[in-house]
This record gives C-alpha cells, sequence and structure tokens, in this order.
C-alpha cells in the first residue's frame, strides 16, 4: 500500500513537472504516455490532463470512456478509430482529420478498468462544470445529478462557490444538495440539503429522495439523527411530489390544448364546407395531407437547392399549402359537388371517392412509405418552465398559429366583400343572385377557401405527425365530431368543439389509456348529438317545412 | 306553469280549439305573443297576417311541432296538445296541409290515400295489413271528392302543382279529421283552380272544422267566414272580413301598405 | 299484390309467388348459379372447363354474404333513405359470434392444448373464459347472439338516434363513429376478443372440417340460401304497407309523421331489422374467409358497401345484390391483375355513380331503354306512371 503511494506520488512529481516544461503540448503527450501498463498509472496521467482545462481534454478523455481512443502501435500517437468492415477508420482526435483506414493489428487499445472509469467520469463533469458556457454547465450539473459520485463532493463544493452566474449556481447548488444529503457527514448540512432539494423540485430529485427514504428505513439501527433526517425527507418527498402532480395537471392540460389546437386546424375548414355550405367534404382529411406533402416538397427543394434557406422552408410552405390545396378544392367543387348541391348524402360518397382518388394519387407519386419533414432550428426544443415542466416550441407554435387562423378566418368572413357575399350565397341564394352576385363564382372561391385551410392545417400537422397518404383518414371523424359537437355554421363553435374535445380526451389518457380516452369521447359526442342534434352553438330558427 | 288569468272572453267549453295565452320565442324573436283564440266545432276561420305575424309557428304549435314557452292549446276541451308529438295530434283527428304541397311523390295517387287512411299505423300492423273492401271504397270516394280518379295510378310526382294541392287534401280527408289546418291551400294556383279550391273547402267545412291559413284576400273572401288578423304574433281584429278590412288598426298594419 | 290462389301452398310460398316478374326472375337466377356450382363442383369432372374449382365455390360464397349485407344497407337507404355508415359494424359483430363459436369448437387443439380458453388468452395469461364468452360453445347460443347483438345495438342506437331526429348526414356521421368507436374498441387486447389479430386458425363447425370440400360447398348453399331468404323478407317488407311507408319516410319525413305515422318507430323498426341481416350476413362470411379481425370495423369498409347498392341501385333489391357481386367480382379481379389501379377504380366509382348513375344500373339502364323505345316510337305511356315495377 505505501509502496503505490509513494510510487504514485513519485509519478505525480515527475509528470507535473513534465506538463510544466512543455505546456503547450501537454494533452497530447500526457495522451501519448497512457501507453502505460498499470491502471494506477492511467489515474493519475486522467487527473493530470483533466486539470489542463484544455478544451481538447474533453474530448480526449470523452473517447477514452467510450472506448474509441487508440494509439497506433509504430508511433504510438493517440487517434480516434471507428471500426469500419473489418478495418478501422482514423481520425485526429485534436484536429478531426480524417487518418484513412487501418487493420486492427496496427493499433492499440488503451484499456480502462472501473475505478479508472470512475475517475474519467469525475474529470469530464469537472471539466464540463468549468465549461466557458454556462449553458453547457448547467447541462453538467444536471447530467452529474443521475450520477452522483462521492469524488465530487469537494470540488463541486469550490465549483459553487467560485460561480458567478445566477441559473448555474442554481442548478449547482441543487446538484450539490444531492450530493451533500448522499455523502455528506453532519446532520445539519443533510438537513440543509433536503431543504434546498425540496425547492428545487422536478423528477429527479423525487427519485433521489425515495431512494433516499428507502435507504433509510432500510438502515436497521436508527439514531435520533437519521430518524429526524428520515421525517424531513419524507415531508419533502411529498411536497415534490404534490408539486409534480399539479405540473403533471399543467402538462395534461398543455397537451390538451395542443391536441385541441390540431384538431381546430383540422376542422376550421370543415366548419366552413360543411358548416357554411352545408356540403360534407369527406375529402377534407385529403386537403390537409395535401398541405402536408406541399411541406415535404417545398423542404425537400430547399434541402437540395437552397440549403440555407431550410430553416424559413416551413414559413414558405404555408401560402404554398393554402394555394395548392386551395386550388385542389377549387376543382372538387367545379368539376364534382356542384352538380350535387342539395344532395348532401351523395356529395358524401362522391368526395369519399375523391378521398380515395386523392390518397392513391399521392401513393402513386410519393410511394406509401412515411415522408420526413425536418423541424426548423427555430422550432425545435422546448421552453423548460421549471425543472419537471416543459412545453416543446413546435408544440407551441402549432397552438398559436391555430388561433391565428381562426382569427383570420373570421376576419375574412366578416369584414370583407368576399366574406358578405359568401354569407349572402348561403342564407338565400335566389336572392344574392338577383343583388348581381355570381353565387358559382363564391362557391367554388367558398370551398377553395375551406380546403385551404385544410391545407395549412397540414403544415402544422407535418410537425407533430407522420406525412403519409393515410394522414387524412386519421382526422377525418374526430373533424367532422368537432364541427358537429360545437355546431354547424359557427366558427366560435368549432373553438369550443375543438378545446373541450382536445382537453376531455388528454385528462382522460392519464386514468383510460389512449384508446379508451378515445373511445369514451367518440360515445360522449355520439350521445351529445342526440340531445343536441344540431350542436353546442346551433342556432334555434323558425321552424322550417320538411 | 303560470297562473290561470282570470275569464277570458273566450269560451274553452265546447271548443275544438283552444289557444290561450301562447307565446314561442327563438332566440329573443317573439314568433308568437300571447296569442289566444278559439275554433268552435263546424266552424272554418281564416287567418291572415303579414310575413312573419306568426302563421306558420302557430300551426307548428297546434301540431306538436314547436312546444310553445307559455300558454295552454287544448283540443276538444280536454287534450292539452302541448305534450303530444305530431303523430299523436294527427291520430286524434288534427290535420295539417303544407304551404308547399307535400305528397309522396314516388307512391301512386292511390297509394297516396292508402297511406292517409285513419287506422292503425304502428309498424307491426301495417306490415301485415291488408286493404279492406270498405277501405277502398273510402278511397275512391276521396279520388272522386279531389277529381283525381282518372289518375289514381300516376305517380304523385307527376301531378300539376294543382293536383298535389288537392292530392294532400284528400289525404287529409283519409285521416277523417275534426280540425283541418290548411297554409295557403291556393299559392300557386290558376285562376280556375282557386274557384275550385274554395268550393272543395267549403264542402269540407260542412263537416269538419277548418282553419285556413291565407294571404289571398279574394280567396278569403270566396270562402265566407270569421277572419282572425295576425300580427307580431298577436290577434289584432277578428270578425267577419269586411269588418277587419274597415278596422283601422289592421289598416294601419297591414292592408294600408 | 293481391293473393288469390295460393294460400293452399302456406304463407312461405305466396312470399314467392306474389313476388312481381323481376323478384321472380331474380330467385330464378340465385338457384340456377346455386345449382350449376353445386354440379360443377360435384358432378363435372376438373378436366372439363365447365367444372367449378373449390376456391371459386368459395369465392362466390363469400360474394353471397356481401349481397347479403348490400341488401341489409339497401333496405334502409333505398327504402327509408337513412344513410348507415356503420353497417360494416353488424357485418363484423354477427362475424365476431360466429367466429366465437368457431373459437370454442378448437377445443384443445389450439396451440396451447387448453380446452377452455382460445389460444390469444392462453398468451394473454388469462386463467379463465370472460363470462361473454360463455355460452358460445352451443351453436344455437351463437346462432342467436349472430341476430341478437347487432339487433341490440341497432335497436339502442337507433332508440336514441332516432328518438331525438337525428337525420341525414349527421346520422351517417355519428354512424361512422360508432363502427370507428368499435374499431379501436376491439384493437383492444383486454376487450378478449383477440385484439388486432381478431379470430383465426378455427378448425370445424358442427363437427365438420372447414376446409374440407363438402363443407365449403355446404358454407356456399347456406350463404345462398341465406340470400334468398334476406331478399324474401326484403321483398315482403318492401311491398307491404310497411314498405311504403318507408318510402314515404324516405320523399316527405314531415308529411308521413302529420299523416300520422310515428316515423322513429319504422327507422327504428327498420334498422334493427337490417342490422340483423348485416350480422347473419357477418356470420356465413367469417367461417368462408377463415378469420374475423378489427379491421373489418374500418369506417372505410362500410362506406364500400354503399357503393355497391348505389352501383346497382338503390330503391331496388336485386339491384344492391348485383352491384356486390359486380363491385366485388372487380375488386377481386383488379387486386389481382392491377393492383394499383383498384382503389382508382374504387374511387372513381364512387364519383361516377352519384353524377352519372344516380340510380344505379338497374335504375337507369331502363330509364336509357325507355328513350330508346321512345326515340324509335314505341312509347307506352305505363312506364313512367306506375311506380310499381321496380322491385
Amino acid at each position: 500500500m505505501r509502496f503505490w503511494n509513494k510510487s504514485l506520488l513519485l509519478a505525480g512529481l515527475l509528470l507535473f513537472g513534465l506538463s510544466q516544461l512543455v505546456a503547450a503540448e501537454t494533452v497530447m503527450d500526457l495522451t501519448k504516455s497512457l501507453s502505460v501498463k498499470s491502471y494506477s498509472k492511467k489515474s493519475v496521467i486522467i487527473q493530470k490532463i483533466a486539470q489542463t482545462g484544455d478544451p481538447q481534454a474533453t474530448v480526449i478523455l470523452q473517447s477514452l470512456l467510450d472506448g474509441s481512443l487508440f494509439l497506433t502501435k509504430d508511433a504510438g500517437l493517440p487517434v480516434l478509430a471507428a471500426k469500419l468492415g473489418k478495418e478501422y477508420a482514423l481520425s485526429d482526435p485534436f484536429t478531426g482529420v480524417d487518418l484513412g483506414q487501418v487493420r486492427k493489428r496496427a493499433l492499440k487499445k488503451i484499456r480502462i478498468n472501473n475505478k479508472v472509469r470512475g475517475i474519467l467520469k469525475a474529470s469530464i463533469a469537472r471539466l464540463n462544470l468549468s465549461h466557458p458556457n454556462p449553458r453547457h454547465r448547467i447541462k453538467a450539473a444536471k447530467l452529474l445529478f443521475k450520477n452522483l459520485d462521492k469524488a465530487l463532493l469537494a470540488p463541486l463544493q469550490q465549483l459553487v462557490e467560485a460561480e458567478n452566474e445566477g441559473a448555474v449556481k442554481e442548478a449547482f447548488e441543487t446538484t450539490n444538495a444531492a450530493l451533500i444529503l448522499l455523502h455528506g457527514d453532519t446532520i445539519d448540512a443533510r438537513l440543509k440539503a433536503v431543504e434546498r432539494l425540496k425547492a428545487a423540485g422536478g423528477p429527479d430529485v423525487r427519485a433521489l429522495l425515495s431512494s433516499m427514504d428507502r435507504k433509510l428505513q432500510a438502515k436497521a439501527s436508527s439514531d435520533e439523527q437519521s430518524e429526524k433526517l428520515q421525517l424531513v425527507v419524507q415531508s419533502a418527498l411529498k411536497s415534490v411530489e404534490r408539486q409534480l402532480e399539479n405540473y403533471g395537471l399543467i402538462e395534461s392540460l398543455f397537451q390538451g390544448i395542443s391536441l385541441s389546437s390540431v384538431l381546430l386546424l383540422a376542422a376550421i375548414g370543415l366548419a366552413i364546407t360543411f358548416g357554411v355550405m352545408g356540403v360534407i367534404n369527406m375529402a377534407h382529411g385529403e386537403m390537409v395531407m395535401i398541405g402536408a406533402y406541399t411541406t415535404y416538397v417545398i423542404q425537400e427543394i430547399c434541402r437540395t437547392s437552397f440549403p440555407g434557406f431550410f430553416d424559413y422552408s416551413l414559413i414558405l410552405a404555408i401560402p404554398m399549402a393554402f394555394i395548392v390545396s386551395g386550388i385542389c378544392g377549387v376543382i372538387i367543387e367545379r368539376s364534382v359537388i356542384r352538380f350535387l348541391y342539395g344532395r348532401p348524402l351523395e356529395t358524401l360518397l362522391a368526395t369519399w371517392g375523391i378521398s380515395l382518388l386523392l390518397q392513391q394519387l399521392v401513393r402513386t407519386i410519393f410511394g406509401a412509405t412515411n415522408k420526413e419533414v425536418g423541424s426548423p432550428e427555430w422550432l425545435s426544443g422546448a421552453w423548460e418552465v421549471t425543472a419537471g415542466l416543459s412545453f416543446t416550441y413546435n408544440r407551441i407554435a402549432i397552438i398559436f398559429f391555430a388561433l391565428f387562423v381562426l382569427a383570420g378566418l373570421m376576419l375574412v368572413l366578416k369584414k370583407t366583400l368576399f366574406g358578405l357575399q359568401m354569407r349572402a350565397v348561403t342564407q338565400n341564394r335566389q336572392m344574392a343572385r338577383s343583388m348581381g352576385i355570381k353565387s358559382a363564382r363564391i362557391d367554388a372561391m367558398t370551398f377553395g377557401l375551406g380546403s385551404g385551410v385544410a391545407g395549412m392545417a397540414g403544415v402544422a400537422l407535418s410537425q407533430v405527425d407522420n406525412v403519409s397518404p393515410n394522414l387524412g383518414q386519421a382526422y377525418i371523424i374526430d373533424s367532422f365530431m368537432v364541427v358537429v359537437f360545437g355546431g354547424v355554421g359557427n366558427l366560435w363553435g368549432t373553438l369550443v368543439g375543438a378545446s373541450s374535445l382536445g382537453i376531455v380526451n388528454k385528462f382522460l389518457e392519464p386514468y383510460s389509456g389512449a384508446v379508451l380516452a378515445k373511445i369514451f369521447v367518440l360515445v360522449a359526442i355520439i350521445l351529445f348529438i342526440q340531445k343536441r342534434p344540431r350542436g353546442l352553438f346551433a342556432l334555434k330558427g323558425r321552424s322550417v317545412e320538411g | 306553469m303560470e297562473m290561470k288569468v282570470v275569464a277570458k272572453p273566450i269560451a274553452k267549453e265546447s271548443s275544438i280549439l283552444y289557444l290561450d295565452g301562447v307565446s314561442v320565442s327563438f332566440d329573443g324573436f317573439k314568433a308568437l305573443n300571447d296569442l289566444s283564440f278559439v275554433v268552435q266545432p263546424g266552424e272554418m276561420k281564416a287567418i291572415i297576417g303579414p310575413n312573419g305575424a306568426g302563421k306558420t309557428t302557430m300551426m307548428d304549435v297546434i301540431t306538436g311541432k314547436t312546444r310553445p314557452d307559455t300558454g295552454e292549446v287544448y283540443f276538444k276541451d280536454a287534450t292539452d296538445l302541448t305534450r303530444l308529438d305530431e303523430a299523436r295530434i294527427v291520430n286524434l283527428g288534427i290535420g295539417r296541409k303544407f304551404q308547399k304541397p307535400t305528397v309522396f311523390e314516388s307512391h301512386t295517387v292511390f297509394d297516396n290515400l292508402e297511406l292517409s287512411l285513419k287506422g292503425n299505423k304502428s309498424p307491426f300492423a301495417t306490415l301485415f295489413s291488408k286493404l279492406s273492401a270498405d277501405d277502398a271504397l273510402k278511397i275512391e270516394d276521396t279520388l272522386n271528392t279531389i277529381r283525381l280518379t282518372d289518375r289514381k295510378d300516376w305517380l304523385a310526382g307527376n301531378l300539376s302543382h294543382g293536383q298535389k294541392q288537392w292530392l294532400e287534401i284528400g289525404m287529409l280527408l283519409m285521416q277523417d279529421p275534426e280540425l283541418l289546418l290548411v297554409d295557403e291551400p291556393v299559392a300557386g294556383m290558376t285562376d280556375a283552380e282557386t274557384v275550385e279550391t274554395a268550393d272543395l273547402l267549403r264542402l269540407i267545412a260542412k263537416t269538419r272544422s277548418v282553419v285556413v291559413v291565407e294571404h289571398d284576400m279574394e280567396f278569403v273572401r270566396s270562402l265566407q267566414c270569421k277572419v282572425i288578423v295576425l300580427h307580431e304574433g298577436h290577434v289584432l281584429a277578428e270578425g267577419s272580413l269586411d269588418k277587419v278590412a274597415n278596422d283601422p288598426e289592421v289598416i294601419d298594419v297591414y292592408l294600408g301598405r | 299484390m293481391k293473393n288469390k290462389n295460393n294460400k293452399a301452398l302456406g304463407p312461405f310460398f305466396s312470399l314467392i309467388t306474389d313476388l312481381p316478374g323481376g323478384g321472380k326472375a331474380f330467385m330464378g337466377i340465385l338457384l340456377a348459379v346455386a345449382l350449376y356450382t353445386v354440379i360443377g363442383n360435384t358432378l363435372i369432372p376438373e378436366s372439363s372447363f365447365a367444372h367449378v374449382p373449390t376456391y371459386m365455390v368459395t369465392l362466390m360464397g363469400k360474394y353471397l354474404c356481401y349481397a347479403l349485407l348490400a341488401l341489409s344497407v339497401d333496405l334502409i337507404w333505398g327504402y327509408c333513405g337513412i344513410l348507415s355508415l356503420g353497417h360494416g359494424a353488424f357485418f363484423s359483430l354477427g362475424g365476431y359470434a360466429m367466429g366465437m363459436y368457431l373459437m370454442r369448437q378448437i377445443g384443445d387443439r389450439g396451440v396451447y392444448g387448453n380446452p377452455e380458453l382460445p389460444d390469444f388468452m392462453v398468451f394473454l395469461n388469462w386463467q379463465e373464459l370472460p363470462w361473454y364468452w360463455s355460452g358460445f360453445d352451443n351453436f344455437f347460443v351463437a346462432a342467436l347472439m349472430v341476430m341478437l347483438v347487432p339487433g341490440l345495438l341497432a335497436f339502442v342506437f337507433g332508440w336514441f338516434a332516432f328518438r331525438s331526429r337525428v337525420t341525414g348526414v349527421y346520422f351517417s356521421i355519428i354512424t361512422q363513429a360508432m363502427t370507428y368507436a368499435l374499431l379501436l374498441a376491439f384493437f383492444r387486447n383486454d376487450m378478449g376478443f383477440g385484439g388486432n389479430n381478431g379470430l383465426t386458425d378455427f378448425k370445424d363447425l358442427l363437427g365438420f372440417d372447414l376446409r374440407s370440400d363438402g363443407m365449403r360447398l355446404g358454407l356456399f348453399v347456406g350463404s345462398a340460401v341465406a340470400v334468398a331468404l334476406g331478399y324474401l323478407i326484403c321483398a315482403f317488407i318492401t311491398r307491404s304497407k310497411f314498405g311504403r311507408v318507408l318510402i314515404a319516410i324516405r320523399d316527405a319525413e314531415s308529411r308521413t309523421r302529420f299523416t300520422g305515422y310515428r316515423v322513429e318507430f319504422y327507422k327504428l323498426s327498420v334498422f334493427v331489422i337490417s342490422a340483423v341481416l348485416a350480422g347473419i350476413a357477418g356470420a356465413f362470411y367469417v367461417p368462408q374467409v377463415g378469420i374475423i379481425n378489427p379491421s373489418e370495423f374500418s369506417p372505410a369498409n362500410s362506406i364500400e358497401v354503399v357503393i355497391w347498392v348505389a352501383v346497382g341501385g338503390r330503391g331496388t333489391l336485386w339491384g344492391a345484390v348485383l352491384g356486390a357481386v359486380l363491385v366485388n367480382w372487380g375488386k377481386s379481379y383488379f387486386t389481382g391483375a392491377f393492383p394499383e389501379a383498384w382503389l382508382y377504380l374504387l374511387g372513381g366509382l364512387f364519383v361516377c355513380t352519384t353524377l352519372f348513375l344516380p340510380k344505379g344500373i338497374v335504375g337507369t339502364v331502363p330509364e336509357w331503354w325507355a328513350k330508346i323505345k321512345l326515340r324509335l316510337g314505341r312509347f307506352k305511356p305505363d312506364l313512367i306512371q306506375t311506380g310499381k315495377g321496380d322491385m
């Protein structure tokens, strides 16, 4: 034992001296010296590498941990190697330059054992915790929380005190508290740590506290101190759990609103074609699908021809999808639906046929498999409100987009000449015609508007769902349910219908599972329609014959 | 339930149709406003009024299509019509003719009348029913009355507008109703058809009570019956046509315009 | 209509003898096809071109099941104007009831050899049969359920829907939602109907091996008899006063109500009868195709039935049968020969039928024929005047 200590000290001094001498090549040389057989020597070298604080140190240590760091047998140079068939593809760990391929025989792997691995982890953590980027430091602290090592107790303490950035300090303190709770010596410090953890909250803290609770319970001999600690831990655990439960509710609410916005987008075009015109368009889902494929095509064009524009392809896709789906809608109205006005059941069948045709057409052009539509940079990621509560950006964007579309549509209907003419035609076709309104043109444009809005829904859906020929089918029944539930011919009704359906669905899910929740909602609407056959917001009118 | 108001000037006893204080509103719009009137057995009454006066809504209330918000509707002094559905009310003996002639267009004239025969109208009964000789005679009778004997095997959809109106009246007669509600029977008819229809209604009114809703003043005059003027869901005036035609209020809201 | 001299033959034969010419012709064709199939399969040697191979017998049996399903849809849509987009659900429920019987018949011959539990239950670690599976080992209980379950669902659903006067497209949409909800439900393993694999691996029916030629022929004959009976029942219903009330409801619901008919009771009655017929069709279908799974509930299936009826000619019973056989024959042919083309064709069929053939083949072809006759100067006025010829 003593011998080991001595030799360690000796090696340390030796290396220290070396590093002082040739500071610039330190990491490189230290890495080369990893060829030593002794694991304890390797440990010392690793710590030295870490102490350099060199950004390249992290790369070296991480690749060592991953097992991708090798030394060449001839020159003893450190290389990164990835297996490529029978050979290994080499690259320079410092510059990333490709170094060609070699046989396995030409390489020497740097072996590590569990102890070394532990030291590696701690060193990497410490390096990351002192990374110049504060975001990086927070991430490192959170990572560390899941991997609490006693060895880090002291260094983290120092880092907490040295840290100036508020958010980073907070993250460090939470992780530090976790370390203290697990490995701290004084009861007071540990109690204080529990308080600190309780304030932080989140699922990680809950896991830690509950494991701590189990540990304390399992402990055979309990003194006054550990009893007190257990009480505090338990109460903190309860409070964190309660908080998480509340977060769960908020999360459900958000999920519900998110689903509502998707339903709203899918249904809002239908509210126009079905609600305003009384046309049952079973191909409405396919208008959504066409919008999604338009998004795909535009993104592909951007990806191949204008890579710099990729992040904004989605913005371009919104008007394009509106136009493409809208034109499809106008064509459908002119070629089929206008011959079937006043025969809603026939319209239903004919548009179902159109939906089959469009699905098959898309399948022929694009193939039956799902297409990948990427999220732009500015929509990926999530807004992390607090530990255990975060909302993804794309869902937030869809919520706002849906409301925006709804508002825009209401403006068009209420404030524009087209909207006025549209309402006139739907209320009294004969009268509108005699006022000089070209009712056939208004019909086509109304249908085009409804279909175009469906196309815009497709852009949004491409962000949360698979883009496939069956995309529309998945939404058509739900969309009809929304419109029927909300009341035909009323956009506010559509909004209320979509929100209640979405939110109820998501609140049921935790209790019953997704499928049962959906069944419940369907059954509830079927029952509801019996009670109010014209929907929630139906206008009561003078009774008409027939 | 509303408190019963003190004795009204109209008698419920022995009446065939009795409306008292009937109000109906749709989204704030009052279609009927405290409407009260009585029809005696064997009486014919014509109801006139401008568009939106509540004529059709009144018909809907009597025939069970619309439930009144307040008010009483009694048939033959005994049956509360506000609690029954359309079919029950029809089978009690109240027939209704629509404004737009509605007949079963893909059935023959004969079948139209057969379907309207008074009798058990439950699904089970009709599944096994056979036309009796008596009923066939009744149908022939009615065919004569509505002058469609030579058209009895035609599809109703192929009839002229006026013939459809008559067929519908014939269908009502098959139900043998005690009270007939007729909504604008001569709308869209030729002059000759109008005269014939007036004759037909007067003939019918000999054995039943009839309420006619009508716009056509000449036609109302030819019916030679009491007139009720409806305005904004309320009875404005009642009496002979000459009397109401000279009522200054009526002239003001309706005739004078 | 008039029942003159066949009282002695009993009420059943009067059903046939009362049929108008078209109906008798239909029964004749059905009988001829069934007889030829039986003879062609058993008596004519395989080498002859007139031989009917067994796979063809089963295929035709399948078409006949579809024909019965089409009849049931025609009864409510063609005659009463109710467009149900959920008849696939009744068909599937009848099929599942039959499938449950067939499952119980497997006994201990399953993969796991459990005498009580079907394989999928053993696989799910279930210890005992769920209560709703009891009794299904008895053929007569199962046969009763084939009719009772769809009938009961139709009764409950129709009771609520028709009483609150849900009509037209609203009714269509909620029937579609109904079958969609059932689709989702039957996909669940814990429903106890085999989840997304459904019920399959059947061995025998009433003790006879399902894969034997004799059994297949028997099932075909059974289907033919079912279609014949279904046709007779529908013909009886549509030609009775009840049937004329249905048409009256279809054409002028309000007038019918003001003529003193409780429209909702009529709709409910015919909806239940129709659902039972669909259930029976499903029960004959399952042993012939050897499987029933939740995809049968998919809304697309139900809508497809409607187009069979539309193609053939709604409001005419044999039009429904013709449409079902024609479209499905086309489907068998095209999905084999040009699988890509089939959906285009089906979609085109939906569009073109509603636009150009609103009365279907049976309704439109005679019309064209009449026009041709008119051109030739041999017009007979009774052609447009009576409506009774189109049975």
